[in-house]
C-alpha cells in the first residue's frame, strides 16, 4: 500500500468536565499519515498539544482492534465517522483527503453525560445488563453436557449475531429518540433464541425494558440509523424480535 | 528453605484436585457475608471469580480501569477456547491436553497446576453453554471444533473469530446478575495504586477514581489480582492500550515474587508494523493457520521485487515459494506452536526473504488461496456438482472461508487496505501474551497471605510457551473453578475477623505513599511526554530482549533501561492535575512500573543460560536453529523477591520442577 502523509484541521469538543460549559476548538494537524488509524491521528494532536504544554483531549479507547466498544465519537456528523461497519479505532485516515476540516464530538444523549472532552459516561448500559441480561445459572460447572441440548445452526447463528454487539453507544448516538432498543433488542435476541434463554424469557424482556425507560433512552420510531450506523451491523430485526418478546411476555401469566 | 511452598497435594496427578477439594475447609453460607473479598480485573479470570464468589454468598468489591467491566481485554481474544471433550473423536481426553500444555510450554510449568487445568476444561464449556454463550456449531446443532497449533487433535471451541469476545459476555452477564442482586459492588474507572498489608496479610487496596482523580480506601479479608499481563512493556503489542503491569508490580514491591518474567510469547500472525505513529498491533488469530498456508519467496530477487512493488506475490509460482513451516516441521506444517512459527518468520526475513516494505523488511505471507480451492471443490461436490468450474470453485470456497473468519478478513482489510480473499494476507510475530507472571502455589496463592492471582497475571500453567486457545481455559478455569475453592479454605480463619477498618495506620500510610508517588510525577514537569519514553522502552525490549536474547545485548539492556528510568524521573511532562480525569497521569503511572518490570525481564533471561519456549537465547541453540534446554540446570521456576527499583538487586528463589506423570523430553514437532 502506498503511504502519503496530509493536513487537516480539527474542530473537537472541548469540555473541562461535566459541570462546565464546552465549545468547539480549531486545531491544525500536518503529516498524518494515510496509514494511521483515526485514533492514531489523536493520538499525534496529542502529543503536538502535550508539547506545546496544553491539555490532550481526553477520548475513550482500549483495544484498537473494534471489539472492545469503549471507542466512540461523533465524526463529521456520523458515528464512528463516515465508514459504514467500522469503529473509530477501525477508521483509517486514507478515509480523509488533504486540506479536510474534521468535526470531532462526543455521543450525545441524556442517558451518556458527558465526563470529560470527548468521553461519556455510558454506565447505564451496564444498568440494563444488570437488570436481566443474563440467564440465571449458578457457576459451579454442574450444569448439563454442552452438547445435551442441540441448537439449529441457523439459531446459533442468530444468536452469535445479536451476540456480537460490542456496547460502544453508536446506535442511541446516532438515534434522534436516543433509543438504546438496538442495544437492548440484540441482548434479548441472543438470549431468547437459544434454548438456555428461554426459560426466563418473559421476565428478562420486562426487567431490561423497564430499565431502559428508567434511564431516559427514547422510544423507537423506525427510522433505522442505529442499524446503519452501528459498527458490527446488527439488525433491526432484533428490535422487532424484542417486541414480539415483550408483547409476548405481557399475555404470559408469569411477568 | 526456600520461602517458596508450592503445596501441591498428595496423591496421583489425576487425584490431587479431588483430593485436595475434600480436604479444604469451608465456609458456611451464613458467615460468607461478613467477608468481604476484591478483585482487580474484570477479564475472563477476574468476572469469573467475582461472579463466582458473589454468588457464593461473599461481598464483592469489584475493580475495572475501562468504564465498564466488559471492556477487559480478554474481549479482544480470537480463536478460541481448549477443552478435553473429544467430541470429535479424534484420541482427545483430559491426559493428552495436559501433556500438549506441558509439552507447549517446554517443560516448564507446574505438572500438578497443568492438570487441574485440563481436569476443569470440559466443565468451562458446560458452563459457558449454560450461560447462553453462541458458540459455533455444526448442522446437526451440536457443538464445532478447529484445530490449534501444537496439538494433533481438533479441541478448540469457538464462536467465529470472538471467541473472547463471547466468553467474556458470558463472564460479564454473570457478573452483571451478581451486581443486580447487590452481591458484587462495581467499581468502574478505578484503577489499583496499591496494596494494603495489615500484619502482613493482604487487607485491601488503595484505588483511584479516574474520574475525579481522588484516592479512596478498601479493605476485605483477601484480594485477587487478576489484572492481565505485561505485554505492553514492549509498546507495540497485540494488548489493549490499557493493558498494564501496575497491580502486579505493586503486589511484587510489597512481598508477592514474581515468577519467569523473560518468558513473554510472541505471536507469528500479526499484521506487521507500518509506521512511527503506529499505537498497537493487531492479532490475526491461529486459527486462520487451519486454513492458510505461510510462505516467503525462495529467491531473494523475487522478495526483494515484491517490496519494491515489482511483483505480486499471486505471480510467484508454485515452485518459487518456500513453505518453510511444511518444509521444516512436516509433522506439524503450519499449525507448529507459537514460539516456534515465530523464530521460523524471524529467521527467513533476518536471511533476506521478507516481504513487508516496511524498516525492517519483515513480514511474510498467510496465503488462503489453496484452501479457497479446495473448500471451494469440497462445498461444490456437497450441493451435487461434482466436477465445478474454476469460477464456481472459487466463488464457494471464499463464501466458506467468509463463514469462517469473515470478521479477521475484514479487520485485515481495514488496517493494511488489501484484500486478503485476492492476495495472501502479510504478517509478522508480535508480543502477545506473558507466561510469567506472580508466583503462586497450587491454590493461586501469592507469597503475600490472603493475595491471590488468576489469570495472565500469574504465571502457573503455561511454561515458557502458551499453546493457542489455552489463555481462555486457563482464564475461566481460574475463575470459576479453582479460586472459589482454595480461597474459601482461606477465609474459613476469617469467619471471626470482623469488618475490617481503614482507618488503621496501614491504610492511611498506604494512601499517603500513593499520593506522595503522584505528585513527584506531577512536579517533575519536564519536556518530554510519557510516551516518549514508553516508545523508547518498547525498542530497548524489542531489539533485545525480544524474539531473540544474547547475553551481550542483556547485559545492554539492563544497563539501558536504568538510563531510560533516570530521565523518566527528571525529564517526564504531566499535563493537567491529578484531581481530574487524567489519562497522560494514568499512562505515566503504569510506564514507571513498566521501566522496572522491563529491567527484570532482562535480569530474568539473562540468568536464564538456555533456550525453552519463548525464551531464545543465542547461545544456546543446536545446529538447525531449534531451542535447547539445560534440564540439569534449569529445571525451575524463577521467582523474584523485590530489593528496590534496581532489578539487578532483586533476590532469585527457585522451585524445582518435578516431573512425575510425564517424562521429560526433547520437544520436537518435526
Amino acid at each position: 500500500m502506498a503511504s502519503k502523509f496530509i493536513n487537516v484541521t480539527l474542530k473537537v469538543w472541548r469540555q473541562k468536565n461535566a459541570d462546565s460549559k464546552g465549545n468547539i476548538e480549531t486545531y491544525q494537524l500536518s503529516k498524518v499519515s494515510t496509514d494511521s488509524s483515526f485514533l492514531e491521528m489523536l493520538d499525534q494532536l496529542n502529543e503536538q498539544l502535550i508539547n506545546e504544554k496544553e491539555a490532550p483531549v481526553a477520548f475513550d479507547h482500549d483495544c484498537r482492534e473494534g471489539i472492545c466498544g469503549s471507542c466512540s465519537l461523533y465524526i463529521d456528523g456520523r458515528a464512528h465517522g463516515p465508514q459504514t461497519q467500522t469503529t473509530t479505532c477501525q477508521l483509517h485516515m486514507r478515509s480523509f483527503n488533504d486540506g479536510d476540516t474534521i468535526y470531532i464530538e462526543p455521543w450525545r444523549s441524556k442517558a451518556f453525560p458527558i465526563i470529560k472532552d470527548l468521553v461519556v459516561d455510558r454506565s447505564a448500559f451496564d444498568r440494563v445488563q444488570q437488570s436481566g441480561g443474563f440467564v440465571s445459572v449458578n457457576t459451579s460447572g454442574n450444569t448439563m453436557d454442552a452438547n445435551a441440548i442441540p441448537i439449529p445452526k441457523a439459531d446459533a447463528d442468530n444468536a452469535f449475531n445479536a451476540a456480537t454487539c460490542i456496547g460502544c453507544g453508536a446506535c442511541v448516538a446516532s438515534c434522534k429518540n436516543s433509543s438504546a432498543m438496538l442495544f437492548v433488542g440484540a441482548k434479548v435476541s441472543q438470549y431468547a433464541l437459544l434454548p438456555q434463554g428461554k426459560v426466563e424469557a418473559n421476565k428478562r424482556v420486562q426487567n431490561m425494558v423497564r430499565q431502559m425507560d428508567e434511564e431516559g433512552f427514547g422510544n423507537c420510531t423506525n427510522t433505522g440509523a442505529c442499524e446503519v450506523e452501528c459498527p458490527k451491523g446488527i439488525s433491526l430485526e432484533n428490535i422487532a424480535r424484542m417486541n414480539r418478546e415483550f408483547l409476548k411476555s405481557n399475555l404470559s401469566s408469569e411477568k | 528453605m526456600s520461602i517458596l511452598d508450592s503445596k501441591i497435594p498428595e496423591g496421583p496427578i489425576d487425584q490431587k484436585w479431588t483430593n485436595h477439594k475434600n480436604q479444604m475447609k469451608l465456609v458456611a453460607p451464613n458467615n460468607r457475608p461478613k467477608i468481604d473479598v476484591i478483585v482487580v480485573g474484570t477479564g475472563l479470570a477476574g468476572a469469573s471469580a467475582a461472579a463466582s464468589l458473589g454468588e457464593m454468598g461473599y461481598n464483592v468489591k469489584s475493580f475495572c480501569f475501562q468504564d465498564s467491566p466488559r471492556r477487559a481485554h480478554s474481549i479482544a481474544a480470537q480463536g478460541g477456547i481448549n477443552a478435553a471433550k473429544n467430541y470429535q473423536n479424534d484420541g482427545d481426553s483430559t491426559y493428552r491436553l495436559f501433556y500438549d500444555t506441558i509439552k507447549g510450554g517446554d517443560y516448564r510449568s507446574r505438572e500438578s497446576n497443568v492438570y487441574r487445568l485440563a481436569e476443569v476444561s470440559a466443565n468451562i464449556i458446560d458452563q459457558c453453554v449454560a450461560q447462553g454463550v453462541p458458540f459455533a456449531r455444526e448442522y446437526g446443532g451440536l457443538l464445532d471444533n478447529r484445530s490449534f497449533g501444537g496439538v494433533q487433535v481438533r479441541r478448540t471451541f469457538y464462536a467465529a473469530g470472538q471467541t473472547g469476545q463471547q466468553l467474556l459476555l458470558g463472564a460479564y452477564s454473570a457478573l452483571s446478575r451478581q451486581i443486580g442482586l447487590g452481591r458484587v459492588k462495581m467499581y468502574n474507572r478505578h484503577e489499583m495504586m496499591d496494596i494494603v498489608k495489615v500484619e502482613g496479610k493482604a487487607r485491601g487496596i488503595i484505588a483511584r477514581n479516574l474520574v475525579t482523580g481522588k484516592l479512596e480506601r478498601h479493605s476485605a479479608h483477601a484480594v485477587v489480582i487478576a489484572s492481565g499481563g505485561y505485554g505492553n512493556v514492549y509498546f507495540l503489542s497485540t494488548n489493549a492500550m490499557g493493558s498494564n503491569v501496575s497491580a502486579a508490580w505493586k503486589i511484587h514491591k510489597k512481598g508477592a515474587l514474581f515468577a519467569n518474567p523473560c518468558y513473554v510469547q510472541i505471536h507469528p500472525t500479526c499484521i506487521p508494523v507500518h509506521g512511527t505513529n503506529q499505537s498497537k498491533l493487531t492479532l490475526m488469530s491461529e486459527s486462520l493457520r487451519n486454513s492458510g498456508r505461510i510462505w516467503v519467496p525462495k529467491k531473494k530477487e523475487d522478495a526483494d521485487a515484491i517490496r519494491n512493488g515489482q511483483l505480486k506475490p499471486t505471480q510467484i509460482v508454485e515452485e518459487d515459494r518456500d513453505y518453510y513451516l511444511e518444509r521444516r516441521y512436516p509433522a506439524f506444517g503450519n499449525l507448529v506452536p507459537r514460539d516456534v512459527a515465530s523464530r521460523a518468520a524471524k529467521e527467513r526475513c533476518d536471511e533476506g526473504f521478507g516481504i513487508e516494505a516496511n524498516d525492517t523488511n519483515e513480514g511474510v505471507y498467510l496465503d488462503f488461496a489453496s484452501e479457497i480451492k479446495s473448500k471451494g471443490k469440497q462445498v461444490a461436490y456437497a450441493q451435487g456438482d461434482h466436477n465445478p468450474n474454476e469460477d464456481t470453485t472459487i466463488r464457494l470456497g471464499k463464501k466458506w472461508v467468509e463463514e469462517k473468519y469473515g470478521n479477521l478478513f475484514q479487520m485485515y482489510q481495514q488496517i493494511t487496505d488489501e484484500n486478503p480473499y485476492e492476495t495472501p494476507m502479510k504478517i509478522y510475530p508480535a508480543v502477545h501474551y506473558t507466561m510469567g507472571g506472580v508466583w503462586v502455589d497450587y491454590n493461586l496463592q501469592s507469597t503475600i497471605p490472603g493475595c491471590f492471582v488468576a489469570g495472565e497475571a500469574n504465571f502457573s500453567d503455561h511454561g515458557a510457551n502458551r499453546l493457542g486457545a489455552s489463555a481462555l481455559m486457563q482464564g475461566l478455569a481460574d475463575g470459576y473453578f479453582v479460586l472459589p475453592y482454595t480461597i474459601a479454605n482461606y477465609l474459613s480463619n476469617e469467619i471471626r475477623t470482623g469488618s475490617i477498618s481503614t482507618e488503621s495506620k496501614e491504610f492511611e500510610e498506604a494512601e499517603m505513599e500513593v499520593a506522595e508517588s503522584i505528585s513527584s510525577l506531577m512536579e517533575v514537569k519536564g519536556d518530554k511526554s510519557v510516551d516518549h519514553f514508553h516508545k523508547r522502552l518498547g525498542l530497548i525490549m524489542w531489539n533485545k530482549v525480544g524474539m531473540s536474547r544474547s547475553e551481550l545485548g542483556l547485559k545492554s539492556a539492563i544497563e539501558e533501561i536504568k538510563v531510560l528510568r533516570e530521565e523518566f524521573y527528571k525529564d517526564v511532562f504531566i499535563p493537567g492535575e491529578s484531581n481530574e480525569m487524567n489519562a497522560e497521569l494514568e499512562k505515566a503511572m503504569r510506564v514507571a512500573d513498566l521501566l522496572e518490570l522491563g529491567q527484570l525481564m532482562a535480569v530474568d533471561a539473562l540468568n536464564r543460560n538456555e533456550s525453552c519456549g519463548g525464551h531464545f537465547r543465542e547461545e544456546y541453540q543446536d545446529e538447525e536453529g531449534e531451542t535447547l534446554r539445560d534440564d540439569k540446570k534449569f529445571k525451575y521456576v524463577s521467582a523474584w523477591e523485590y530489593k528496590d527499583r534496581e532489578a539487578t538487586n532483586s533476590a532469585l528463589h527457585k522451585e524445582d520442577l518435578k516431573y512425575e506423570a510425564i517424562k521429560i523430553a526433547e520437544r520436537n514437532y518435526k
